[in-house]
């Protein structure tokens, strides 16, 4: 029997992006003992990728933003499906965000009176997104892991958190592996925090990294969280399209808040069909529908996206403040972005659904158990707007941190999980390496994005939904024999037949809940009920562990106050 | 379908050796790409970092055909129609698994540098023309090719006394931040040993993100260092100033 490494801390928090640094910056402030496991290097999660910048009402640029009208973009671009509590902390507590990021280092570009700039984005009716030309996310991750370092977080990198323990109905603990040497470690925690992030790796043309796999909603979940909300996956409109390798990569908002145009192969601004108001700055879900149906009916590019266009803008300028996209399209597209149009269409980027928590202290269902970030539900609703990530993720990091720090001051006794829990997990991980035969994991991995990006993309319909659920069964059966080669050391087929089971519950979680809503909203498109059903804008789905079943019921939405409720009432 | 032979040079530090693969070739595909098919077609155990492959992220360094860069951007249609194209890991760190180095050598000598401080007067309003050069310096993805290819830590191996062209980057965005109050002259003088740079230029040529690091960032540092410790009127003002 293989004995463990064991540490122990106050607070855990799991996944070192914006989230889960901004968690263990505020929790290390709070007085606690804190430990920060990631899976990737420091400095490399997903947030490093974000571009066009964090949405707060800092009104530096619109004099008349504020955070009701943050707060009613917010909930207006979810369709009014979102958590209206976390919507209101966040559109609040934003602007206050960025500028302690600015105390702490990060250099925003400027207005000509030295405050902070701030571009307009798709939903957000002021100009609000604090950026750094079109790398908003390096400055802010760079800043923030600055921070944690010299307030001196012990951090675990390429470290991959497997399974959670419970204490009776208390979280209390994490199994992981070193990803160098594959040796197992154990982490006991007072409280756990998840900031583990998405489940874009479950399609097959999507804008995110291989971390993507949703491990933290998959083990959540394993020890009796519920999800939330889970058919609401964001296909951000522009992804690259050609050549081949990097289809799916980012091309960001950003590009339209600067002026972009799309259009079709006739040369016509499409959005005038979908959206004449807002244009191109119509919201992401609008957007990826409208793409999605100018290829489908013909009038798509050569390579089967539509055009993205910014060549009549000035050439410096572009370079200056859309410079990654400028070089990204230069260097793997050959297209030159001030003379040429991008080739852009939608790629999976974003999980709205996710573990359902407590407002005001991102709590989940399990106590001792808070998660923060892009893996809870709840902020977003049905469809999230540009830039509110960013923000998301300092607000409630912060929150995290913070409320995570007091339960562990509260329960300061350290409860423990039995020994053979960590060995049947064990064994369950190292269950690969003993088969002398099997299909791969980077098959079955294939297979399930296929499934998940041709039969539960941004167009669904009942008969695809039920295929999807049946090969998802397939797969799972598959996975039982799946089978690895090599030894434990720095070995990326162990670790993704491993991710296989997070990937597959929660893409099973996708497909039901969008099988069960019958209607469309937001992200959310069903082609056999296209219409948007006020009955549905009442409810939530949640999503638990039954035994073996996944059971989804309906939860009624808290009842917004009225003194919001009269902001969407003084508009229509 | 064209295809291509890339030699991957695979094992731990104890022993290595170069194995060989056929890969189909797609338009735009780039050398991370190919791993990637190897990957998940001959060698799943094949170890590489990679997160964004977009070079945002930094991750995927390595030495193509001997030249430090990212595999994220170096396209196959690069090389010359049947030429070989062989991968290494970054040589200056120590070999974990195939493609994977230890780097972390670069985050202990990151938690030396005096942080972000404030000066206590700061308003908190800059101006963009103040801003332009740091944010140069702020764009650094942490890839370390700019560590690997310098012969300082490469070939003289003084990672003991030297901190290497990363890590003058990052001081020379918290020295020439407007509103920053500390100073990291004396660090760059004894622990970040900037003196023994020569300003050969191989980490600039090799930035991926075009960051000016010799020019714009280490020579600067360096002249404060000059005019800190061997200016006469500093001195002088030193000595009186009792600073």
């Amino acid at each position: 029997m293989e004995g463990f490494e064991t540490h122990e801390q106050d607070v855990l928090v799991i996944g070192a992006g914006g989230a889960g640094l901004r968690a263990a910056i505020e929790a290390t402030s709070q007085g606690v003992s804190v430990g920060l496991v990631c899976k990737s290097l420091l400095g490399k999660a997903h947030t490093v990728m974000a571009e066009g910048g964090v949405a707060a009402a800092m009104a530096n640029v619109d004099k008349q933003d504020n955070w009701q009208v943050h707060f009613k973009d917010t909930m207006l671009g979810g369709k009014m499906l979102n958590n209206w509590r976390m919507a209101q902390l966040h559109a609040q507590q934003a602007p206050d965000r960025v500028r302690e990021l600015e105390q702490w280092g990060a250099l925003f570009d400027r207005t000509p009176d030295g405050n902070i700039l701030q571009r307009a984005f798709g939903g957000h009716t002021c100009n609000r997104l604090c950026h750094v030309g079109d790398r908003t996310g390096l400055e802010m991750i760079r800043t923030l892991q600055d921070r944690a370092v010299h307030q001196k977080v012990p951090v675990y990198m390429e470290c991959t958190v497997t399974h959670l323990f419970k204490a009776g109905e208390r979280a209390c603990g994490v199994l992981a592996y070193w990803r160098e040497q594959g040796r197992f470690v154990v982490f006991l925690a007072k409280a756990i925090i998840l900031a583990t992030g998405g489940v874009g790796k479950a399609f097959r043309i999507t804008s995110n990294s291989w971390e993507y796999t949703s491990d933290g909603l998959g083990m959540a979940y394993n020890i009796g969280a519920q999800l939330m909300d889970m058919e609401f996956v964001q296909f951000h409109p522009t992804g690259m399209v050609w050549p081949p390798g990097v289809k799916g990569l980012l091309v960001t908002e950003a590009v339209r808040g600067e002026g972009g145009r799309l259009t079709n192969k006739k040369g016509e601004r499409f959005m005038e069909r979908y959206d004449p108001k807002r244009m191109e700055l119509s919201t992401r879900d609008q957007v990826s529908r409208a793409i999605y149906t100018e290829v489908k009916e013909g009038r798509g590019s050569e390579h089967g996206g539509v055009y993205l266009d910014v060549s009549h803008l000035d050439a410096e300028s572009v370079k200056k403040k859309l410079p990654s996209m400028y070089h990204q399209f230069k260097e793997l597209a050959d297209v030159d972005i001030t003379k040429q149009p991008m080739e852009v269409g939608p790629t999976t980027h974003y999980m709205m659904g996710g573990l359902r928590v407590d407002a005001e202290t991102t709590a989940t269902t399990v106590p001792g158990l808070f998660a923060a970030g892009e893996v809870a539900a709840g902020m977003h609703g049905g469809n999230r707007l540009g830039g509110n990530s960013l923000s998301d993720l300092l607000v409630f990091g912060r929150l995290a941190g913070l409320h995570a720090a007091e339960f562990a001051k509260k329960n300061r006794e350290q409860p423990r999980f039995s020994d053979a829990e960590v060995q049947g997990a064990t064994r369950k991980l190292l269950e690969p390496f003993e088969r002398t035969e099997g299909p791969s994991p980077y098959e079955i991995h294939e297979e399930l994005q296929d499934t998940m990006q041709n039969l539960v993309g941004i167009m669904r319909i009942e008969e695809d939904l039920k295929k999807a659920l049946e090969k998802l069964q397939e797969l799972r059966k598959k996975l039982r024999s799946v089978r690895v080669t090599g030894s434990r050391l720095y070995n990326p087929g162990w670790h993704l037949a491993y991710d296989l089971n997070n990937l597959l519950n929660t893409s099973e979680a996708i497909t039901r809940s969008a099988l069960t809503r019958q209607e469309s909203r937001g992200a959310h498109t069903r082609l056999d009920y296209p219409k948007t059903d006020p009955e549905w804008g009442k409810v939530n789905h949640i999503i638990s562990k039954d035994g073996e079943e996944m059971r989804i019921s309906r939860s009624p939405l808290p009842l917004m106050p009225p003194e919001l409720q009269k902001l969407f009432e003084e508009s229509h | 379908m064209a295809e291509v032979t890339i030699r991957v040079s695979q094992g731990t530090a104890e022993h290595a050796e170069e194995k060989s693969y056929r890969v189909p070739v797609a338009t735009g595909m780039v050398v991370l790409d190919a791993i990637h098919y190897i990957q998940s077609h001959f060698a799943p155990d094949l170890a590489v970092r990679w997160n964004c492959k977009a070079a945002k992220c930094g991750s995927c360094s390595a030495e193509v055909n001997g030249k430090p860069r990212l595999m994220c951007k170096t396209r196959l249609d690069d090389f010359a129609a049947g030429e070989e194209i062989v991968v290494y890991p970054i040589k200056t760190f120590p070999r974990i698994k195939d493609l994977v180095t230890d780097v972390s050598w670069n985050y202990k000598v990151n938690q030396r540098i005096v942080p972000f401080s404030p000066r206590k007067d700061a308003k908190w309003t800059m101006h963009q023309p103040d801003m332009d050069r740091v944010q140069e310096f702020r764009k650094c993805i942490e890839c370390f090719l700019c560590q690997d290819v310098c012969h300082v830590l490469r070939n003289h191996e003084l990672k003991d006394r030297f901190a290497g062209p990363r890590f003058f980057v990052r001081v020379a965005g918290l020295e020439m931040h407007p509103l920053d109050g500390a100073s990291r002259i004396a660090y760059l003088r004894q622990e970040a040993g900037i003196g023994l740079c020569n300003i050969t230029k191989c980490c600039t040529e090799v930035c991926p993100e075009e960051i000016h690091i010799t020019d714009n960032a280490i020579i600067p540092l360096k002249e404060r260092v000059v005019d800190e410790y061997f200016d006469p009127l500093t001195r002088l003002f030193r000595m009186f100033g009792g600073k």
